[in-house]
C-alpha cells in the first residue's frame, strides 16, 4: 500500500510499511549505508504522520519480513498473544504512545507486563520512533521484568553488573586478578561473564573451571559464562563442565542468525538443555543474548518486504522476538561496538541504547545494556556518563564492569566497575538483593548504595590476591 | 605494599585493574591515563597519511615508482560512514605491463590507521622482499587512500597480479593504535569474500609482531598460496612456523 502525507506544501509518498518504518526512524549512520533513510527532515517528519495514524493491527497483516522466506517471523506471529493485544487492539501507533506514557504515568507496572506478550517487536520498533528520549526512559521505568537463577536480577531500585575480566590470551592469572578486582569493587550480580580470546573448546572449558572455582571458594551468588558459540557450549554441557548460563549472540532476521551460525532449534536445544542441568537456586531462567544494531546489516541480512532494506532499529526490536521465545535471564545490546558505520556518533549511541532498552522491556524482556564506543566513532567516556545516567534512571537492568572501561581483549570502550559505584550512588541504586546480603556478611557494604574502599590485602579476598601475588613473583 | 601486589597482578593482564578510587570514582592520574590512550587512538584514527613520504621510501625499495590510488571516499568522515565507498576505487588504476608476468601486487593502505602504515608498512614490505623466490614479479608499489582492504581487489586486477597484498593500518584500541595488518589474496578480482584472504595481524612491534616475523609469515603464505593455487581458510601457516620467532 501507497501512503501519502502532505508537509509544508509538499506530498510526500511512502510504498508499504517498511519504507515508513524507515523513514520515520532518527537519522542514523547504519539506515544511510543500508540506503533506507530519509532523504530530508522533512520526509523524516512526514513519514512520522504516516506511522502515527497506522493501525497497530497492520503490523500482523502486513509483514516487515516476508513469514515464507522468514523463520523469526513466523516465530514472531506464533508467539502473539491475542488475549494480552486486546486492550490496545483498537489503537493506531501514535495512540499507543498515548496509552504508554498514561499508563506509566498512573505506575501501572502490571499493565504494562499483562501487554508485553500482545505486542510485536515492529508495534514496538514503530512506536518508539514517535517518542522522544524522555518517553523512552518514562515507560521503560515503569515496567519491571524479574529473572532468577542464583540472582534476582531487574527489581525496581536494583542496578546489577556483569563482571568482564576479559584477556588477550585467556591467561588465567590475568583473568582472575581481574575478577578480584571487580568483586572488590562490587561487581558481578548479574553475572560473571568473559569473552574468550579463543573458541577452542579446551580453553573454554578451563575457563568455566576457572570461574566456577572462584564463585565456590568465595560463596558468590552469581552465575558464570564463558561467552562462546552455543554449539561449544552445548557439548562442554556434554562432557560434564560446570554451565550456568549459556550464551549466545542473535540477529532479527533468519540471515542474521545463520550469519552467527545460529538457528532457531539450536536456540530450543539449549535451553533445554540448560534446565536439564538444574544448576540455578532460585530460578531456571538461564539463557543469555547479546545483539546490537546494525548486525543485520552487517550480514547482508537486512531485506524485508518487496526486496526492501529494513531500518536497522526494528530489525533489533525482532531480534528481541527471538530471545523472548526462550525465556532468557539476561538480554544485552552491545550498543556502540558496531562501528561509525551503523552508529556514528555520540548522540546516536545514546538514542539507540534507549530505544534498545525501551523495546527490550516492553516487550518483557530483562534488558541490559553494553554502553560503548569505538575508537573510530565520535563518541567518548562523557558520551557513555550520559547514556549509563540516563539508563538507570530508565530502569536498566544491568550494565557492564570492566577495569578502567578498557577492554584489553575486544579492544573497546565500556563501562567501568566504577562507573557502576557512581550509578548506584546518585541514583540511589543498590545490587541484586542476594548479591547485596553476601557483601554486607563480608562487611563491604559502604551505607545503603556505596561499597567500601577496602586495600586488597586486608579484604576477604586477601589470600587469593597473595597467591596470585606470589605466583606472579615466582615466575 | 598494595603498590607491589598490584605491581605483581598487573605482569599478569594488560587489563587496568586496581587503579584505586576518588570517592567512587577512578583517581585522576587514571583519568589522565585513559583520556590520553583514547586520544592517541583518536589522533591515529584522523591522522592523514603522509602520501609523500612513504612514496619517497617505497621508491628506495628498487621495484618501480610508487603510484597513489585513492578510494571512492573523499574525507575521512565519508570513509568513516561508508565502507562501501573505501572498497572502490576513486580514480583510473594502473594498468597491467605488458611483460613479465606480475605474481605480487603490494597495496599499502591507510586504513583505520595511518599512523601504523607510516610505522611498519614499508618495514615489513623491505624485510618480505628479499624473502622472495628471485623469479617473482612484483608491481610497482600502490599507496591507497581512504582505503579498505577490498580496495586491493580492484587494484590487483588491474595490475593482472597473481596475488595482492594489503598492507593497512587496523582499528586503534585503547592500547594499541599503530597496529598495521597484511592480507594476503589470490586472484584478486572484485566481489571476492573475506574468507578467501589470509591475514597477518597485529604487527606492531615491541608488543606486537616484529617486522621480520611478518615478513616471513607473508612469504610463507604466499609460497603456500601459489602451491595450492589459493588464498583463503584453506591456507594455513606452515606447521611450527612461530617456532623459529
Amino acid at each position: 500500500m501507497r501512503y501519502a502525507q502532505a508537509l509544508h506544501g509538499r506530498t510526500y509518498t511512502f510504498d508499504g510499511i517498511v519504507e515508513v518504518l524507515a523513514k520515520a526512524s532518527p537519522h542514523r549512520s547504519g539506515d544511510v549505508l543500508a540506503g533506507c533513510a530519509a532523504s530530508c527532515d522533512a520526509e523524516r517528519a512526514a513519514a512520522r504522520y504516516v506511522l502515527a495514524d497506522l493501525p497497530l493491527r497492520t503490523f500482523l497483516e502486513e509483514d516487515v519480513v516476508p513469514a515464507e522466506q522468514d523463520d523469526v517471523t513466523r516465530l514472531i506471529l506464533e508467539c502473539h498473544d491475542a488475549e494480552a493485544f486486546a486492550p490496545v487492539a483498537g489503537l493506531t501507533v501514535g495512540e499507543l504512545r498515548d496509552w504508554l506514557l498514561a499508563v506509566a504515568a498512573r505506575g501501572e507496572t502490571s499493565t504494562l507486563a499483562g501487554v508485553a506478550p500482545g505486542l510485536i517487536p515492529e508495534m514496538v520498533a514503530a512506536v518508539s520512533k514517535l517518542m522522544r528520549n524522555q518517553d523512552l526512559i518514562a515507560v521503560a521505568a515503569a515496567t519491571q521484568v524479574l529473572t532468577r537463577f542464583r540472582t534476582t536480577v531487574g527489581l525496581r531500585g536494583r542496578l546489577s553488573t556483569r563482571l568482564q575480566p576479559n584477556h588477550p590470551t585467556d591467561d588465567a592469572a590475568g583473568i582472575t586478578a581481574t575478577i578480584l578486582d571487580g568483586l572488590l569493587l562490587g561487581s558481578g550480580d548479574a553475572t560473571i561473564g568473559i569473552n574468550p580470546a579463543s573458541d577452542d573448546p579446551a580453553t573454554v572449558g578451563r575457563l568455566l573451571l576457572l570461574v566456577d572455582e572462584i564463585r565456590e571458594r568465595y560463596a558468590v551468588p552469581t552465575q558464570s559464562c564463558v561467552l562462546t558459540h552455543i554449539t561449544t557450549t552445548l557439548d562442554l554441557i556434554e562432557q560434564g563442565l560446570p554451565v550456568d548460563l549459556v550464551f549466545q549472540s542473535i540477529g532479527g532476521t533468519q540471515g542474521a542468525n545463520a550469519g552467527f551460525g545460529v538457528t532457531l532449534a539450536m536456540l530450543a536445544e539449549a535451553r533445554e538443555a540448560t534446565l536439564a542441568l538444574g544448576r540455578g537456586t532460585i530460578g531456571s531462567q538461564a539463557m543469555y543474548f547479546e545483539t546490537g544494531q546494525g548486525s543485520a546489516l552487517s550480514a547482508d541480512a537486512h531485506l524485508g518486504t518487496g526486496g526492501r532494506p529494513v531500518d536497522q532499529q526494528t530489525l533489533e526490536a525482532r531480534a528481541y522476538g527471538v530471545a523472548r521465545a526462550f525465556d532468557p535471564f539476561l538480554v544485552n545490546t552491545v550498543v556502540g561496538f558496531i562501528g561509525p558505520e551503523y552508529l556514528y556518533d555520540g548522540k546516536q549511541i545514546i538514542r539507540a541504547g534507549l530505544e534498545d532498552h525501551f523495546c527490550g522491556k516492553v516487550l518483557g524482556l530483562p534488558m541490559g545494556v553494553d554502553i560503548c564506543y569505538t575508537n573510530h566513532a565520535e563518541a567518548d567516556q562523557d558520551d557513555m556518563d550520559t547514556l549509563l545516567t540516563v539508563l538507570g534512571v530508565a530502569g536498566c537492568s544491568y550494565i557492564m564492569g570492566i577495569p578502567g572501561t578498557d577492554d584489553v581483549m575486544l579492544g573497546y570502550q565500556s563501562t567501568s566497575f566504577h562507573d557502576a559505584l557512581y550509578a548506584r550512588r546518585v541514583l540511589g541504586k543498590r545490587p541484586a538483593p542476594e548479591f547485596e546480603a553476601w557483601l554486607d556478611g563480608l562487611g563491604m557494604l559502604d551505607g545503603p548504595t556505596g561499597v567500601r574502599a577496602l586495600e586488597p590485602a586486608l579484604s576477604p579476598f586477601g589470600e587469593g590476591f597473595a597467591a596470585l601475588s606470589a605466583g606472579s613473583a615466582g615466575r | 605494599m598494595s603498590v607491589d601486589l598490584w605491581a605483581a597482578l598487573r605482569a599478569r593482564t594488560p587489563a587496568r585493574i586496581g587503579l584505586g578510587r576518588s570517592g567512587d570514582a577512578l583517581p585522576t592520574s587514571a583519568v589522565l591515563a585513559l583520556g590520553a590512550s583514547h586520544a592517541a587512538a583518536r589522533d591515529a584514527v584522523h591522522h592523514p597519511l603522509d602520501v609523500a613520504a612513504v612514496c619517497a621510501d617505497l621508491a628506495e625499495l628498487g621495484i618501480g615508482e610508487p603510484v597513489v590510488v585513492p578510494s571512492a571516499a573523499p574525507d575521512r568522515a565519508t570513509y568513516l560512514t561508508r565502507p562501501d565507498l573505501g572498497r572502490l576505487p576513486g580514480s583510473d588504476l594502473p594498468a597491467a605491463p605488458a611483460t613479465p608476468t606480475t605474481d605480487l601486487a603490494v597495496v599499502l593502505a591507510d586504513g583505520l590507521s595511518a599512523t601504523a602504515l607510516e610505522q611498519h608498512g614499508v618495514p615489513v614490505l623491505r624485510a618480505l622482499l628479499p624473502l622472495l623466490d628471485a623469479a617473482t614479479g612484483v608491481a610497482p608499489p600502490v599507496v591507497a587512500v581512504q582505503a579498505r582492504v577490498a580496495l586491493g581487489d580492484h587494484i590487483g586486477q588491474a595490475l593482472g597480479a597473481r596475488a595482492v597484498l594489503v598492507l593497512i593500518g587496523e582499528r586503534p584500541g585503547l592500547s594499541a593504535s599503530d597496529s598495521l595488518g597484511a592480507y594476503l589474496t589470490w586472484a584478486p578480482a572484485p566481489g571476492i569474500l573475506d574468507s578467501a584472504r589470509n591475514c597477518v595481524s597485529n604487527i606492531r612491534p615491541p608488543h606486537g609482531l616484529d617486522h621480520g616475523t611478518a615478513a616471513r609469515l607473508i612469504a610463507s603464505l604466499l609460497s603456500g598460496a601459489r602451491r595450492l593455487g589459493a588464498s583463503g581458510v584453506r591456507l594455513k601457516p606452515e606447521a611450527g612456523f612461530f617456532i623459529e620467532r
